[in-house]
């Protein structure tokens, strides 16, 4: 919290404003029930009408004071507030957008977007209401006490009897509750889950006709959130009278001891109103704080995990600054391996291969042989361990990060695409694209007849996540997207997979015109989009088991040849 | 998802949260006095605690109402006393006596006051989580009425925050904002009359303050709701960005989009922290110029009233008793004046839970018929069926005999799934009949037609519990013996025994802990324990490993084995060997025969077959 406070330093100066105003109102406020006993002593004891008007003109100018500072320091704690979250916010989405992929993975996407929306939001709220109104409480309970003292030092021995009732029990309270809270959070997470479940699992419930069960686990789930919040709620239902009946008690009290000390000539009458108000401010000074109960350990939370990722290094890599064009259209492993961080086997070993221009390269495997993993150390997502990855005859550690990305068209595995136009998502490849680059790579990518059939054609706007796009409708124009930029290496990550047959056929006779300059690695799952591939790479546990074509693979390669038959029947694969 | 609820939990207890919900328009009902008798309805149960909260209410409030007054009188007392002994008049000194039994009035007041207050609370407490859970328990009960319909066409967010967010929110309103009601009223009311009663003068003319703050607040009240609907607006557009930059980090940084991703960024975040300055800033005003209008009413009843002790037509502790109620006079206005808001947006919400309540229910099952030892003869009688009002499927007919396997081919999006979807009766048909031994499906109840099938989807679904119990899903009360065999024929024996616990092992909520292959051997295992005479199986297994997917094949194949099999095909083995092909494109069956039958026919499965197996282009 405290680190994430640091942020304020920015706003020092108005933060030093904002004390003094809030000071400043504090004071008035503190002002007015002395001038209103001298209004009663000065005024109405000795019946001078006149000071009773010029102590009331007096009233009035320190509530205008008062007014004026609270309105000025509610500009700049507004502002403060504001732009405590907006640069919070700008300092950890810049920080994350330099992240890696493997930083994405370690937090987890969902989790890094909570910590920039949320978990800022919440910050931001709490520094306002701290600026705003718990700022004002230990001036109030400070000031309040010290014109009780002066009012009557005496007297005030009745608040130093009572209050300490009062913060025990506000501490009491809150120490019960506090754990109670997270309990409450507990099961309301627990019903959201088992909600959750039960929806998305309809299908399979009704088919299992288990609704009856799962309406008792659900009804469960309710029934032990209301008996918490009952508990929670009648808990705090003890807060709110408590803090009354200390105050007025307390009140009652000032004015049995106030009248002995009236009594003695020790004060006078209209010091005693005026006590009588500054016990009420002292008290709402410590209603106000106890605010700070509910928000601190929330805000604490949230600051804890905004800092985690501020203080994640992106993991750095070292570039050079060559052109990356020695011989275009080709790629080379050279005995790469590569290591996790922090793992202890290699996710893939001792890779080799070439692939050249006009070559089409496959790789095949199962789950976790490591394909993915290839083709993202191809755009230096991660960096290898040892070996050398060359583009274009050039290894990839001697040119920009950039400058290597602009040799690759990627087509990963999940058609990612972005809210607005398709027009706008297929120029994301390739901001400068003329209209027929668009329209040709939206044909080759077998995208055009779609996008023309669609109401706005080009300009169809795509929600967020392209939820209102099929799933082959979304990889064409990923596909698309990658054509654009007419680069020197294709990356199709599994990217033909929710393509029906016919799309999938027609998109690849396209594709051999499309990419006859440039080199084409292809991970696959299904053997018929490998099968004529000029070399097919065999992944098994991160080592190479085997490249070749087709038909020598199936001959001579054990798991090629497993991985064949467990898809096509026998006369297919010969 | 889970900050959302943090944010609620904290409003659902702080002290005061109700007061604190300013901001944004809230949102209106359509039908206001409907859905609040409704709502009322929920209440009738609770009808003897709610009059106990409402004498509660009433109690505490008119008494604590009256200690202002009767602590002027004590001032008073202390006063005349006081100064009656300055000025030598008779009877001259404070007369204690007297003050103390009003101070002890005075604290008996307060005493009863808070514990009247405390028994409002502790019972209100009752009733507001009492009524939520009746809601959600009706919701809960809605929930397996609900036509399959409704899942498909409502995201799963709607759902959830219908039943957790918009019912919480009722929940906080009755517990808050209904007897921060009462007792509002009946402070303004008491205290008007409190007010009058010492002075009518006095009271006019903190009364005439009332309309000067009405008319100062509601121009600033109006523009804050228009820039707080701003913030949210651009709050949501950054939430947005953020989210859609995050999830495409990948393609971001391929393409190499991170600068414009921040320009972008800052953009929105720059327009964000505008809005919020103005609309926090508005809102901020407000209380100030309130506490302004507060307190010049405050220095006008010192002066006024200064002048009046004078004349001797008031008493000062009445003037003590008066300051104090103009200082409780605003709170309980301001709170009536947020409860309107509040219960509008309560409203809203009672709305959209009633919306769900109200939505229509499955076709009442009949159980005219019962399907025992069933052989799995299944026909398609004239079946006509559209998801709208546009017919998707006409006139099908199918027979498939006992025995038989039926593979299901066509295009993504060719309607596969609405086949299924017809089977189970997770949708009614339009027009004609499905049969199952030449028995109405319709006929019979649900819980008998889904017995007979087994169903195991692409889309696994397994809930937060071990790997035995969501095995043992497929059978009420299976043993651990029954589990074991049934995961031994499904292939999923040999991992289990490999992970950390076994079958004790605990899935967590995503079931990420284990691979998407392992998942799918768990609901196969889960269908081989249900045993079901007719079994619909989905193919489709990518992002599944080579070996996983053969023993995934491998128990599919036991399981199809002399039962009735329909199955989503995606392999040339099963489709070349089923006994029936339906090929299906833009929903509706389009073909049917055996694989050398539509070979010859030339049609659009001639095409699909030739496209994927025969001659693929060279890549």
């Amino acid at each position: 919290m405290v680190k994430i406070l640091k942020n304020l330093t920015v706003y020092k100066w108005i933060v030093v404003a904002i004390f003094g105003l809030v000071f400043i109102q504090s004071l008035s406020e503190l002002f007015l029930p002395t001038l209103m006993s001298n209004i009663i002593d000065d005024g109405v004891v000795p019946g001078n009408i006149s000071v009773i008007w010029k102590i009331g003109g007096i009233m009035l100018i320190v509530t205008a004071i008062s007014a004026a500072a609270a309105i000025t320091a509610s500009y700049y704690s507004s502002k403060t507030a504001m732009g405590l979250g907006r640069d919070l916010r700008r300092k950890v989405f810049k920080h994350v957008e330099g992240f890696s992929l493997q930083d994405f993975d370690e937090v987890g996407t969902a989790s890094l977007i909570t910590r920039t929306t949320n978990d800022i939001t919440q910050i931001q709220q709490v520094v306002l209401m701290i600026l705003r109104m718990v700022l004002m409480a230990p001036i109030m309970f400070i000031g309040g006490l010290i014109m009780a003292l002066s009012k009557d030092a005496k007297l005030s021995l009745v608040i130093v009897a009572t209050m300490p009732v009062l913060v025990i029990a506000i501490l009491i309270i809150f120490k019960k509750g506090l754990p109670l809270f997270q309990k409450v959070q507990k099961k309301i997470d627990q019903l959201n889950l088992v909600l959750r479940e039960n929806i998305t699992g309809i299908r399979v419930i009704r088919a299992f006709s288990r609704e009856k069960d799962e309406q008792e686990r659900l009804g469960h789930a309710n029934k032990d959130l209301k008996d918490v919040s009952v508990t929670v709620n009648r808990l705090m239902a003890f807060l709110q009278p408590t803090m009354m009946l200390v105050m007025n008690l307390t009140i009652v009290g000032v004015i049995w001891f106030g009248g002995i000390r009236i009594e003695s000539g020790g004060m006078q009458i209209g010091d005693l109103m005026a006590y009588i108000q500054y016990v009420t401010m002292i008290m709402m000074a410590l209603v106000m704080a106890s605010i700070l109960f509910v928000m601190i350990p929330r805000a604490t939370v949230s600051a804890n995990r905004i800092n985690e990722v501020l203080e994640m290094d992106p993991t750095s890599m070292a570039e050079g600054s060559q052109k990356a064009n020695i011989k275009p259209g080709t790629l080379v492993f050279d005995d790469v391996t590569f290591y996790y961080p922090g793992a202890e086997e290699p996710a893939l070993s001792n890779i080799t291969f070439t692939a050249n221009q006009g070559e089409t390269t496959a790789i095949i495997g199962g789950t976790g042989s490591g394909k993915t993993t290839l083709i993202n150390l191809i755009p230096r997502f991660y960096d290898i361990t040892e070996g050398e990855i060359l583009i274009n005859g050039l290894p990839i550690q001697d040119a920009t990060q950039e400058e290597i990305r602009s040799k690759i068209g990627l087509v990963p595995q999940q058609a990612l695409l972005f809210s607005g136009t398709i027009e706008e998502n297929l120029r994301f490849g390739k901001e400068e694209a003329t209209d027929e680059e668009v329209i040709h790579a939206a044909r080759v990518a077998q995208a055009e007849e779609f996008i023309s059939r669609m109401e706005d054609g080009y300009e169809s706007s795509i929600t967020q996540g392209g939820s209102n796009l099929s799933g082959g409708q979304k990889q064409r124009i990923s596909i698309a997207r990658a054509l654009i930029r007419k680069p020197d290496i294709y990356l199709f990550d599994d990217s033909f997979s929710a393509l029906d047959f016919q799309t999938d056929a027609k998109l690849r006779k396209a594709l051999v015109d499309e990419t006859k300059d440039s080199t084409v690695l292809i991970v696959a799952q299904r053997v018929s989009t490998v099968m004529n591939a000029d070399q097919i790479i065999v992944l098994e546990e991160g080592k190479v088991a085997g490249i070749g074509k087709h038909e020598e693979l199936y001959e001579n390669n054990e798991v090629y040849k497993e991985i064949v038959e467990s898809q096509l029947s026998e006369e297919e694969s010969a | 998802m889970s900050d959302k609820k943090n944010r609620r939990t904290q409003k659902d207890h702080s002290p005061r949260a109700g007061s604190d919900k300013k901001g944004g328009p809230p949102e209106k009902p359509t039908n206001f006095k409907g859905t609040f008798f409704r709502l009322v309805r929920y209440l009738k149960p609770y009808s003897t605690k709610l009059i106990i909260v409402f004498l509660a209410a009433v109690v505490s409030t008119v008494f604590m109402i009256l200690g202002p007054k009767i602590m002027g009188d004590a001032v008073t007392e202390l006063f005349e006393g006081a100064y009656g002994g300055l000025t030598g008049a008779p009877g001259g000194g404070i007369d204690f006596g007297a003050i103390g039994k009003i101070l002890l009035i005075l604290g008996s007041l307060y005493v009863i006051s808070s514990l009247f207050n405390y028994i409002q609370q502790f019972t209100m407490a009752g009733v507001a989580q009492g009524t939520v859970f009746d809601l959600r328990e009706d919701v809960n009960r809605k929930l397996e009425k609900l036509p399959l319909k409704y899942y498909d066409n409502h995201p799963v967010g709607d759902t959830l925050s219908r039943m957790t967010n918009d019912i919480d929110l009722i929940g906080n309103t009755l517990q808050q904002s209904i007897t921060q009601f009462i007792t509002s009223m009946i402070t303004i009311v008491g205290i008007l009359f409190m007010m009058f009663w010492i002075s009518p003068m006095l009271a006019i003319i903190s009364l005439v303050s009332l309309p000067i703050s009405l008319f100062v607040i509601r121009p600033f009240l109006k523009r804050s709701q228009k820039y707080f609907a701003d913030q949210q607006r651009t709050l949501g557009e950054l939430n947005g960005h953020i989210e859609e930059m995050y999830n495409g980090h990948q393609v971001v940084k391929a393409f190499g989009h991170e600068q414009k991703s921040i320009d972008q960024f800052d953009d929105v975040n720059e327009e964000l922290f505008h809005a919020g300055r103005k609309a926090q800033f508005i809102s901020g005003i407000m209380m100030p110029l309130m506490s302004l209008i507060g307190n010049m009413s405050y220095v006008l009843i010192c002066i006024v009233g200064g002048i009046f002790v004078m004349n001797g037509s008031i008493r000062i502790g009445d003037i003590q008793a008066f300051i104090q109620y103009t200082r409780q006079f605003s709170q309980p206005i301001m709170q009536t004046a947020n409860i309107a808001n509040i219960i509008q947006s309560t409203i809203a919400a009672a709305e959209r839970v009633f919306q769900l309540l109200d939505e229509e229910e499955e076709v009442k099952e009949v159980a005219e018929v019962k399907l025992e030892h069933v052989k799995g003869e299944v026909t398609f009688d004239h079946v006509d069926f559209g998801y709208t009002d546009d017919l998707l499927i006409k006139d099908m007919n199918v027979n498939v005999k006992p025995g038989q396997t039926v593979a299901i081919v066509g295009p993504t999006g060719a309607g596969k799934t609405t086949l299924i979807n017809l089977l189970m009766r997770f949708y009614e048909l339009d027009g004609g009949t499905i049969n199952i031994d030449g028995l109405d499906t319709r006929k019979m109840s649900r819980l008998n037609l889904r017995e007979t099938f087994g169903v195991v989807l692409q889309d696994t679904w397994l809930f937060k519990g071990t790997i035995a119990e969501n095995i043992a899903y497929g059978k009420k009360g299976a043993d651990d013996f029954e589990v074991k065999k049934a995961a031994k024929t499904a292939y999923a024996d040999r991992f289990i025994q490999t992970l950390p616990e076994g079958y004790d092992m605990e899935l967590n909520e995503e079931a990420s802990n284990i691979s998407q292959g392992q998942k799918q051997l768990l609901t196969i295992a889960r269908t081989v324990l249900a045993d079901p005479p007719i079994m619909i199986l989905d193919e489709a297994t990518s992002s599944v490993d080579t070996r996983t997917e053969m023993y995934i094949q491998e128990a599919m194949n036991d399981l199809m084995k002399g039962r009735t099999s329909f199955v989503i095909a995606h392999r040339l083995s099963t489709i070349k060997n089923a006994d029936l092909i339906l090929v299906m494109d833009q929903g509706n069956i389009v073909e049917q025969g055996t694989h050398d039958e539509l070979l010859e026919t030339g049609g659009l499965y001639a095409d699909l077959y030739n496209s994927q197996f025969a001659e693929d282009p060279a890549m």
